[in-house]
């Protein structure tokens, strides 16, 4: 039996692309609000549409939150975390700064500049940096829609970065926990393969 | 650094992509999912699919063909047309559509723009502004609601500024006067909207050349839709970025 991806449920996510990208690619998915399968599956996705507090919230009304931290804290559990979701992983977001994220990366979400349209909707390129200790994905084009940013990359995850707004960090790694800012659902052949790799390699 | 995407649209009234769409090696040129799949493969940046249906039972056919593009399309997906509230959004979204796309009843309730992107997001709140140039005024253009049939007094680059301020996401603007003409977008119309909205603008309307295109970028579009330019032209998707490449314009490749 090929793993059956769980994907956190946190009501405020559209997740349909999402679950038909999982289909396209033969990979099982159930949506589960149960802290003992977050925290202990094979494969888990904490996705991401929305606004941060209202999903920091849904977070916590589920009471997943310890749950989810206590399995991020295990980088060798395979994990993807998809736009909202990255900017989850951090303390806050200037998109609503009264609440608090999972504190698993020490960083506050910005907004970007007036000087660019927000939200950022569109292809934009992405590029590993050349410090990366492992290589998850080529460069390619992925589909962006959001209007924050993580500005500078954690210490201990490898990184990519996307040309917008002077730059910012479009997707973090470490061991088998994933984050993308962008929609690798909706980011054509390059999006999927980089699905299929998360979940065939972790 | 953002690139400029090109976007097909189809009109699919029951089911069925409408508007004389000539395809070679294809089955089936009236099927939505045969054609989404056909365009992605050729390199399309995102779809739009407006249900044109003239009836209530036409309609409801709309929400299958959205779920069954929705399986097999790895590109963001635009449903418009007919959106009367936000339980039909809501619908649209649960049945796959990415971004859902109101007109006509966001003049009538401008609020529903701000329940849209409170409820789902500014991404993917997209406000169709329809715009007709006003032959009595320079440099003014009306909005027009129910697919064009009536005038709203209302100047369509506020509108979309209006638009902004209520929390959408993306305004798709098409030329009513050159819908159809084959002599380009309206750019002093594009002017006007970029003026009064710092929102990503699909130009819309009047496309019937790659030079047409690249105007409509370097006036400030970030995305061009078409339709006939690939249904009668038998250019691919795939021959236009081409071409846009040539001319400058960065896009995906």
């Amino acid at each position: 039996m090929p793993p059956e991806i769980q994907i956190i449920n946190t009501g405020v996510a559209n997740i349909r692309s999402l679950q038909a990208a999982f289909d396209r690619i033969g990979a099982a998915w159930k949506l589960t609000e149960d802290a003992s399968a977050i925290e202990s599956a094979s494969h888990v996705v904490l996705p991401g549409v929305g606004a941060f507090g209202a999903a920091a919230d849904a977070i916590d009304q589920l009471q997943l939150r310890n749950a989810i931290c206590a399995r991020l804290n295990e980088p060798e559990k395979a994990t993807l975390c998809i736009c909202l979701g990255l900017q989850l992983l951090c303390n806050a977001s200037e998109e609503n700064s009264d609440r608090k994220g999972l504190g698993i990366i020490d960083a506050t979400i910005e907004r970007f500049s007036p000087n660019v349209p927000v939200p950022q909707l569109g292809w934009n390129a992405v590029v590993p940096h050349e410090s990366c200790s492992e290589q998850k994905f080529e460069a390619g084009e992925a589909y962006f829609a959001n209007s924050f940013r993580m500005g500078s990359p954690p210490a201990g995850w490898d990184y990519a970065t996307t040309d917008y707004d002077g730059g910012f960090v479009s997707s973090v790694w470490r061991g088998k926990t994933l984050a993308c800012q962008f929609h690798p659902e909706l980011s054509g052949k390059w999006g999927q393969a980089l699905l299929k790799g998360w979940y065939e390699n972790a | 650094m953002l690139k400029s995407r090109i976007i097909p649209c189809l009109d699919v009234n029951d089911g069925r992509v409408v508007k004389g769409v000539k395809f070679q090696n294809l089955r089936d040129a009236g099927s939505p999912v045969e054609l989404a799949a056909h365009y992605e493969a050729q390199g399309a940046d995102e779809l739009v699919v407006l249900d044109v249906s003239a009836t209530r039972q036409a309609r409801l056919a709309m929400l299958e063909t959205v779920e069954d593009v929705r399986k097999q399309l790895s590109i963001p997906l635009t449903v418009g047309g007919g959106v009367g509230s936000i339980e039909d959004a809501g619908r649209l979204l649960t049945a796959g559509a990415d971004k859902v796309s109101i007109n006509s009843a966001a003049v009538r309730n401008p609020d529903l723009i701000n329940e849209m992107a409170d409820r789902f997001g500014a991404q993917c709140t997209v406000v169709a502004v329809d715009a007709k140039r006003d032959t009595a005024q320079e440099n003014f253009w009306q909005v027009m609601t129910r697919s064009g049939t009536q005038g709203e007094t209302l100047d369509a680059a506020w509108w979309a500024g209006e638009a902004q301020q209520r929390g959408a996401g993306e305004i798709l603007l098409t030329s009513f006067d050159r819908d159809g003409t084959r002599s380009g977008y309206d750019l002093e119309l594009m002017d006007a909207v970029v003026a009064a909205c710092s929102l990503p603008v699909i130009a819309s309307g009047g496309a019937d050349s790659v030079q047409h295109m690249v105007e409509a970028f370097e006036h400030g579009a970030h995305a061009v839709l078409a339709a006939s330019i690939f249904h009668d032209k038998n250019m691919t998707v795939a021959d236009v970025k081409r071409d846009l490449a040539k001319l400058g314009v960065e896009v995906r490749t």
